[in-house]
């Protein structure tokens, strides 16, 4: 094993693959430039050549059309756009082809194509600029959506995904980038559609997306110190293909549900969970689902507001002291996440 | 309006700019403003001389780059600073931010962060202000960038087809972020967009009042025929696309542009048409310190200012 960051492990999926593929090519605003999306496309265009590492002019929906077009040829493009936000002008090729290409040629073609696209929370980034969405593409039947929360994740998805023959969609958090963590030395995969359960409890089981999965952690610490309480953590690393199979077990065996989204809720992926577990726990679950995510508004830029935007660890510690009927927990004295104050691991 | 007295108020708006962004860079790594800022220095001519063509009645809409355009349109100094604060009293109460500024009371009536994204709206505001017969054109700012988007031409055409009352205003630094204009489009773009059938004028002269005139004459030409005018003008970006610092050290651009660039400065420009129609430099540093004095008292209240309180997260989603 060894020790690297999020965005390294992110880079070092893409060489990895553009090394072993010959078809693999990575294209976007902003990958060649001297940022590289984050530091994770650098050195790409070195190593490979522009060829297969190069900007585009600002054309969203064209350049998705495009990478479909490369991939039912046989090539292997990776799109990326730096937020999330962007990606919604190629919404009709996402919905409308990149979807259903494969269906409507009856099985005969294949899309093997990667989107990823950068979401979250960064500093006063306001409504343009912040959002997820994951949901709305978990929707579509016919495009995978793949969101990693560890460097481990990060790698092992990535080069699945470029690997699969169908268009996926890797959603990173920008706030995961600073953060370290274990890594096989050698060439694997983490298997879309396969959950992890990040800490073991038996007293309730939190599902966590993304982010939340931080701050979920942090909540579970706290709660596991001052009240020793054992917070079962899920974090379902693809939300489509979606490991039912874990969620429905944690859930049973712990008989409590939240679902800590970092997305809004209402028709959203937690809702799918709460439909989930009512459907496959009845008889074990001993209180009502209970879902956080963003709050119900556009995104604002303020901070006071901003703090209020967005779930945290707090607001799950208040929900699990609820479901348990625990005392309040005193958090003097704790440091939770912020802009200045980012998780750096090692996760 | 005089010579004299127009040159002024070109000025005025040309020296308020520079200053309150200038202000902006003064006070940001106090980290008292936590908003992403696009600024406008060095853009100024463009943004002042066509907001002076326009009237109070017309309407602008711009991008994540708007200070100057807030400014330009006359827009309240205040709320100005005490958005960028995150304060209540800003103009959208915090919510908005420095990326989605906006004054309808003065004409600025929305900006988008989402490149190309308010064009469409503009074409809009036209088509509404001829269906009302109002006596107004409708001015709607973007970069190079912008017009690499499909709705960009999609709008041209829709403008063009219609004949709405609207003056595009591409302001052509040559960059997206750190992308030259070269590594991304195979057209110019004047000679793209005239098979449409617009007029279209193409200067890069940063001379404020020649800037006026050439907006006077499109504006003109647009309330005569009712139809839409395309200018495309050239500025240099003197800092970062986002932030407040050079970026000269990073080599997708050099300094040697800027020197030649600055050797033109608007501000420059201008101060020293005052002192040659024969304003006195007394005259032109009261300008100078009134426009001092109104950035220094807005910030000052906007320092002050309370934050929104929470619960407003909920308020202004639906009417
Ligand atoms: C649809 C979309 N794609 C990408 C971005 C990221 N982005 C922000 S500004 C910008 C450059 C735009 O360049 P230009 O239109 O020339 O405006 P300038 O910043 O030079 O004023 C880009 C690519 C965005 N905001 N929206
Ligand atoms: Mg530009």
């Amino acid at each position: 094993m060894i020790t690297i960051t999020y965005r390294e492990a992110i880079n070092q999926a893409l060489v990895q693959e553009m090394e072993r593929d010959p078809a693999v090519f990575v294209y976007g605003l902003d990958v060649a430039d001297h940022k590289r999306i984050f530091g994770t496309t650098a050195g790409l265009v070195e190593k490979f050549g522009p060829g297969r590492c190069f900007i585009t002019p600002l054309a969203e929906d064209c350049m998705t059309g495009f990478g479909l077009g490369a991939a039912i040829n046989g090539l292997r493009p990776v799109h990326i756009h730096i937020r999330v936000d962007f990606m919604m002008l190629a919404m009709n090729q996402i919905s409308n082809m990149l979807s259903s290409c494969r269906y409507m040629s009856g099985g005969k073609l294949k899309i093997p194509m990667v989107i990823r696209a950068i979401i979250g929370r960064g500093w006063g980034q306001a409504c343009q600029h912040s959002k997820s969405m994951h949901s709305v593409f978990a929707h579509i039947p016919g495009v995978k959506v793949v969101l990693p929360t560890t460097p481990r994740d990060a790698k092992g998805l990535l080069v699945s995904a470029i690997r699969d023959n169908n268009p996926v969609i890797v959603l990173e958090h920008r706030w995961l980038y600073d953060i370290s963590g274990e890594v096989p030395e050698t060439d694997y995969t983490i298997p879309i559609g396969k959950a992890d359960i990040v800490r073991k409890g038996k007293d309730i089981t939190v599902i966590a997306v993304s982010w939340m999965n931080v701050e979920a952690v942090k909540a579970a610490d706290i709660l596991q110190q001052k009240q020793g309480i054992e917070v079962e953590i899920v974090d379902p690393r693809t939300i489509c293909p979606l490991d039912e199979e874990a969620i429905i077990s944690s859930v049973k065996k712990t008989g409590h549900c939240i679902i800590a989204d970092y997305d809004w809720l209402f028709c959203g992926f937690s809702a799918e969970i709460a439909a989930l577990v009512s459907e496959h726990c009845f008889q074990e679950i001993k209180s009502p689902v209970k879902r956080l995510g963003f709050a119900h508004t556009p995104c604002p830029t303020t901070r006071p507001l901003e703090n209020k935007f967005y779930p945290n660890a707090v607001d799950i510690i208040r929900i699990i002291e609820d479901k348990l009927d625990l005392a309040p927990t005193d958090l003097s004295g704790e440091e939770f996440y912020s802009h200045e104050n980012k998780f750096k691991g090692p996760f | 309006m005089t010579e004299s007295e127009l040159n002024k108020q070109l000025y005025k708006k040309i020296y308020t700019i520079r200053m309150a962004e200038e202000k902006i860079r003064e006070i940001y790594p106090l980290d008292v403003m936590k908003t992403p800022v696009h600024l406008s220095i060095g853009e100024e001519s463009v943004i002042a001389g066509v907001c002076q063509a326009l009237t109070q009645k017309d309407q602008v809409y711009g991008t994540y780059r708007s200070h100057a355009l807030f400014i330009a349109k006359e827009g309240d100094m205040d709320a100005f600073f005490a958005e960028l604060y995150g304060k209540h009293s800003g103009v959208a109460k915090g919510k908005a931010g420095s990326m989605h500024l906006s004054s309808p009371e003065s004409g600025f009536m929305a900006s988008s962060a989402v490149v190309a994204s308010i064009i469409p709206v503009a074409v809009g505001a036209a088509f509404a202000v001829k269906y009302k017969r109002e006596d107004c054109v409708v001015a709607v700012f973007f970069g190079d960038g912008a017009t690499e988007e499909g709705v960009f031409w999609e709008s041209l055409n829709v403008s063009c087809l219609k004949n709405l009352p609207i003056l595009f205003v591409c302001e052509d630094n040559e960059l997206a972020i750190h992308a030259h204009i070269s590594d991304r489009q195979a057209y110019t773009i004047p000679e793209a967009v005239k098979p449409f059938g617009i007029h279209v004028y193409s200067d890069k002269t940063t001379d404020p009042s020649e800037i006026y005139t050439i907006a006077q004459k499109a504006v003109r030409e647009i309330r005569k025929t009712g139809k839409p005018f395309f200018l495309h003008l050239k500025y240099h970006r003197y800092l970062e696309h986002v932030g407040i610092n050079e970026d000269y050290c990073h080599g997708y651009r050099c300094k040697e542009d800027y020197t030649e660039w600055y050797g033109a400065d608007p501000v420059k420009i201008q101060r020293d048409k005052l002192l040659a129609i024969g304003i006195s430099e007394g005259e032109i540093r009261s300008v100078e310190n009134a426009a001092d004095r109104s950035i220094e008292e807005s910030v000052q209240k906007a320092a002050e200012a309370p934050f929104s309180d929470t619960c407003e997260l909920f308020e202004d989603i639906y009417a």
